[in-house]
């Protein structure tokens, strides 16, 4: 069925290097709308690079990246942004002196309607205020109460609460997640991983890098497996089991690349 | 940055009762403007006790004139600041287009509106410059604006030859900023209700408009707005842009205030602009602030300057009390922000 279907996000050949240091060499990535594709991968294995790449934050040295067939190129994360591409980095893009309706909102700030907006350029800000409680509410984060507390007074795993409802309430094609529950508790990551699992269901595809294999295993529909700056292999959680997955990751296991398609350049 | 497993002995530490000083310390850091009105509000009391002349309206008339011209670059620099940056040049740039205004309307005939609109134009050019060179080619802000201070200071020089353009030459439009007119009691000047305007008018863009939040998004932390979606470059161009137009409208309020075209005067106006922004509460390392602050930072400053004088204080003696101000209020602004680090 996948063989019909177009990626709704596709990458061919990405390299990044950072002088003399190769972040990813050559890598392909498929992400087809409602599927969950985790990318894990030791440290070191390009997992955080390739995602920037894929989401504008870093413009890579060569490959080609497009969306739903046609080829885009990134320069700047807004352009990921304006296809519907959200993001949660692993370093947390929240600006800690702004409130966390602000955030939410941040970089597409809402205006108040009529001559306010038009002209005064007025900022919605109670309208903001709204709808971003509703949007940290879905997420039944309950750690979050006040929407007008600055986020430098929040803790980690509340401020990636924050980034998670920005990125989820935004994405309206891809949604990727760079280690979104490493900060939160046991409690709040089963909230994360239901968000996953809606944003799945509303038919948007999701990437997930974690290194949490119990969470990798229970939602991703595939794996991507990341070693050394290339692609180890794709595999699913009915096909291998996590120490296998762990096995490739770490080189001890090698597997074909079934994926492997032969239209780069 | 906690990011600790929550612990009940944790949990019980960091719930833990506040100490009166850390309330202060809590308040203070959501609104910074509150301390620099705490000094303003003492000084104008003692002030008053030590001469009754001080609290007189013409006597507060004169104040708001005297820091009419560092109160106008003030709101340019605050926008500067406030993406941790700064501006050495401020000065150098208002005098710079003073002289531009004055020789256009002066000796080369031009009418003064056409003088005015010109000597704008060269103030948003060097904000440009300023802008280029910090946001495109990522030098650093202190070493940028050294450089154009040092620019522009000899472009004004040169422009004049050494000489002042009076202001019976430079016609009714480049001297309205002087014109004066009762308020009750008070003596304002166009300058000054100029100068008010250009406050309000800041206060409402940084707190009001989207371009407001990403000021302060940038100053914050530069990298993750720009992950955020903002356009980090054009944020940082427009500041100094802006910035540079502030600096020449400065420029019409310092030829108002001098009567002439000069590159004598106001020669001290760029670091008592840094000090009005520091002392306002406005922190240094970007992101956090704002031109209430900077007002009222200004305002201590004349209030300082003026209340010393009266009492007879040698102006050695106000220039040291300004120095012991700014690093008071640099110590808050440290004190205040580990309140930020903490929970």
């Amino acid at each position: 069925m996948r063989e019909q279907q177009r990626p709704v996000l596709s990458a061919r050949g990405l390299v990044k290097t950072y002088g003399a240091v190769v972040a990813i060499d050559g890598v392909d990535l498929d992400l087809y709308a409602g599927e969950v594709l985790a990318v894990i991968g030791d440290n070191g294995a390009g997992k955080s690079t390739l995602i920037k790449c894929l989401t504008g934050a870093e413009v890579p040295d060569v490959g080609t990246i497009r969306v739903d067939g046609n080829e885009v190129r990134f320069r700047r994360p807004q352009d990921a942004q304006e296809v519907g591409i959200e993001t949660v980095y692993q370093q947390l893009s929240l600006a800690p002196a702004l409130d966390i309706a602000s955030n939410v909102f941040l970089g597409r700030e809402r205006r108040r309607p009529g001559i306010l907006g038009s002209v005064f350029r007025m900022l919605d800000h109670a309208g903001m205020r709204k709808e971003a409680a509703e949007k940290v509410d879905s997420l039944g984060i309950r750690t979050l109460q006040d929407i007008t507390q600055v986020v430098e007074t929040l803790s980690g795993g509340q401020r990636q609460a924050v980034a998670v409802a920005r990125a989820t309430a935004f994405g309206s094609r891809v949604v990727v997640l760079d280690e979104p529950t490493a900060a939160l508790g046991v409690r709040e990551t089963s909230q994360v991983l239901d968000v996953i699992r809606e944003l799945k269901a509303r038919g948007l595809g999701v990437i997930l890098i974690s290194h949490n294999m119990p969470n990798v295993f229970e939602v991703a529909d595939r794996i991507q497996i990341q070693r050394l700056g290339r692609r180890a292999g794709v595999i699913t959680p009915e096909s291998h089991t996590p120490a296998e997955a762990v096995a490739i990751m770490t080189g001890a296991v090698t597997v074909d690349d079934e994926e492997e398609t032969g239209d780069e350049a | 940055m906690t990011h600790t497993v929550q612990q009940t002995a944790a949990e019980a530490f960091r719930s833990r009762p506040l100490t009166p000083l850390q309330r202060v310390q809590r308040v203070l850091h959501r609104h910074p403007a509150i301390s620099p009105l705490v000094v303003l509000i003492g000084a104008v009391i003692v002030f008053a006790l030590i001469n009754d002349r001080f609290l007189q309206p013409a006597n507060l008339s004169l104040i708001l004139q005297q820091v009419s011209i560092i109160g106008a670059l003030a709101v340019g620099q605050t926008l500067i600041v406030l993406t941790a940056g700064i501006d050495l040049s401020v000065g150098a740039i208002m005098i710079f287009v003073a002289m531009v205004m004055g020789t256009l309307a002066g000796e080369a005939g031009v009418p003064g509106v056409l003088a005015f609109l010109v000597g704008m134009v060269v103030g948003a050019l060097a904000g440009l410059l300023n802008g280029v060179l910090v946001s495109v080619w990522k030098l650093p802000p202190f070493i940028v604006t050294l450089g154009t201070l040092g620019i522009f200071t000899a472009l004004a020089l040169l422009m004049s030859g050494g000489r002042a353009i009076r202001g019976d030459q430079l016609g009714g439009f480049l001297t309205w900023t002087s014109t004066t007119f009762a308020v009750g009691p008070f003596q304002l000047t166009v300058g000054v209700v100029l100068v008010l305007v250009l406050y309000a008018v800041g206060a409402y863009a940084l707190s009001q408009t989207a371009w407001g939040r990403h000021v302060y998004a940038v100053g914050d932390d530069p990298a993750a707005a720009r992950l955020a979606g903002i356009r980090t470059t054009r944020v940082l161009l427009s500041v100094y842009i802006t910035a540079g137009v502030i600096f020449a409208l400065s420029a019409w309020v310092l030829i108002g205030r001098v009567g002439a075209a000069t590159t004598n005067s106001a020669v001290d106006a760029n670091l008592d602009s840094i000090t009005a922004v520091v002392i306002g509460g406005t922190s240094l390392f970007g992101g956090r602030g704002g031109l209430i602050g900077t007002l009222i930072g200004a305002l201590i400053v004349g209030v300082f300057r003026n209340g010393l004088a009266l009492a007879r204080v040698d102006v050695l003696w106000q220039t040291l009390a300004i120095g012991v101000l700014i690093i008071a209020a640099v110590s808050l602004d440290q004190w205040i922000r580990r309140a930020g680090a903490q929970r």
